[in-house]
């Protein structure tokens, strides 16, 4: 238990998602003018990498790996495509339930929903979940740690992003390289955590 | 070549650059950028699978229903991801395991998708593949030049050569550990996109 804990802890603060691994960028930058925008999306990254995670866990554990489902057969190389396979299926399953049995929810997640489908952060997930050898209870750990990690990162991004907009930014380096400056000093402040030992 | 040609291939440079304009494809970007071998890496495979993809999208664009096309983009992007992880696997080893998830996070990559959604799907194949190369340069051209940076201040060599003594063997250079660091990324990126927009002040955005 206490590992899986340090593991939570680890994957939200030390090895943060978008800034200490640049993972997700994209959608970070262009995603985070409003707070209320920010959460959406954060919530949705968390709930999609909470399932997508364990569930190319089970994938790769018992088909792709080597010999796990034909002695001497080695189908890792496959793993890129199943991994986005099973992330495509899964946000547009996720889409479908929300759809039927939350449609509050549905809604204001919005179109982020599947846009999230090709965020690096998801497949990045699955696949730092497969470079270090997670078992499952690991796996959901990790999915909901790193997206709790990003969800944190973007949200706190888009509060200052609001603030910002009331300041004098010299003109070449006004919206996206300001956005820069601004989450290169967040990553500064997270590396402070990078001591924690648990 | 005529005009229309050139500037498809040229304007990904410094007009459009899908990194400081487009925001697109910043993650990988980053994160291989400590030294400029794998940078150089990162960047000629990236760009590899750009110019195949949009030329693979590009050919059978008219055969695409609109409904699944996402699929199949990303289908074809996989598959040439995973054999430019496989050759580096086989060729050169000890980059493929410094690069680690992010040749694979190719296939994520904005700047691929973007591309195949936004030019290949409207063009013929040789403007595509033009497509593909021009901004796959100008990809490589913010990536080199960031590692450049990182690996010449972070560590006082270029390419793995030491170029600055350092001060740890008797030389004069303290290495800036920062630069080796992700905070510094992000800075040197935004110090790019503010030169960028000083030399070229149609990109300045609107307060």
């Amino acid at each position: 238990m206490e590992e899986l804990i340090s593991l939570f802890v680890k994957a939200v603060f030390i090895e943060n998602m978008a800034l200490a691994f640049f993972l997700g960028m994209c959608t970070f930058i262009a995603v985070s003018q409003k707070v209320d925008t920010a959460i959406g999306l954060g919530a949705a990254v968390i709930f999609v990498l909470g399932i997508t995670c364990p569930l190319n866990n089970l994938l790769y554990t018992f088909i792709l790996k080597e010999d796990a489902l034909i002695a001497g057969v080695d189908l890792s190389f496959l793993s890129f495509l199943a991994f986005i396979g099973t992330i495509a299926a899964a946000v547009q399953i996720v889409e479908m339930a929300l759809d039927k049995y939350a449609p509050a929810l549905y809604n204001a997640l919005g179109v982020f929903l599947p846009l999230i489908a090709v965020n690096c952060a998801i497949l990045g997930g699955s696949l730092f979940m497969v470079e270090r050898d997670y078992d499952f209870a690991e796996s959901v750990v990790y999915g909901l740690g790193s997206g709790t990690g990003w969800a944190l990162a973007i949200v706190a991004l888009a509060a200052l992003r609001e603030k910002m907009r009331y300041s004098q930014v010299p003109a070449g380096l006004r919206g996206l390289g300001m956005t820069f400056m601004v989450t290169g000093l967040m990553a500064i402040g997270f590396m402070a955590f990078g001591g924690i030992e648990l | 070549m005529s005009q229309n040609s050139k500037e498809v291939l040229l304007d990904p440079l410094f007009n459009n650059n899908p990194i400081a304009l487009q925001v697109l494809g910043i993650c990988s970007a980053l994160a291989v950028t400590t030294k400029m071998e794998t940078a150089l890496v990162m960047s000629i495979a990236l760009t590899a699978v750009l110019t195949c993809s949009n030329v693979a999208v590009s050919l059978i664009r008219q055969y695409i229903p609109a409904s699944i096309r996402i699929i199949v983009q990303l289908t074809i992007i996989a598959s040439l991801v995973i054999i430019t992880d496989q050759i580096l696997k086989a060729f050169l080893f000890d980059i493929s395991k410094q690069l680690s998830v992010f040749v694979g996070l190719i296939i994520t990559n904005c700047i691929v998708m973007g591309r195949a959604e936004a030019f290949a799907m409207q063009n013929t194949p040789s403007m595509s593949a033009l497509d593909g190369l021009g901004n796959g340069l100008g990809y490589s051209l913010v990536l080199v030049l960031v590692a450049f940076f990182r690996e010449l201040f972070g560590s006082g060599s270029l390419f793995g050569v030491q170029l600055f003594s350092k001060v740890t063997e008797g030389g004069w250079y303290t290495p800036n550990g920062l630069m080796l660091l992700s905070p510094s990324a992000f800075f040197l990126i935004g110090l790019g996109i503010w030169a960028l927009r000083t030399w070229k002040t149609d990109q300045i955005e609107e307060n």
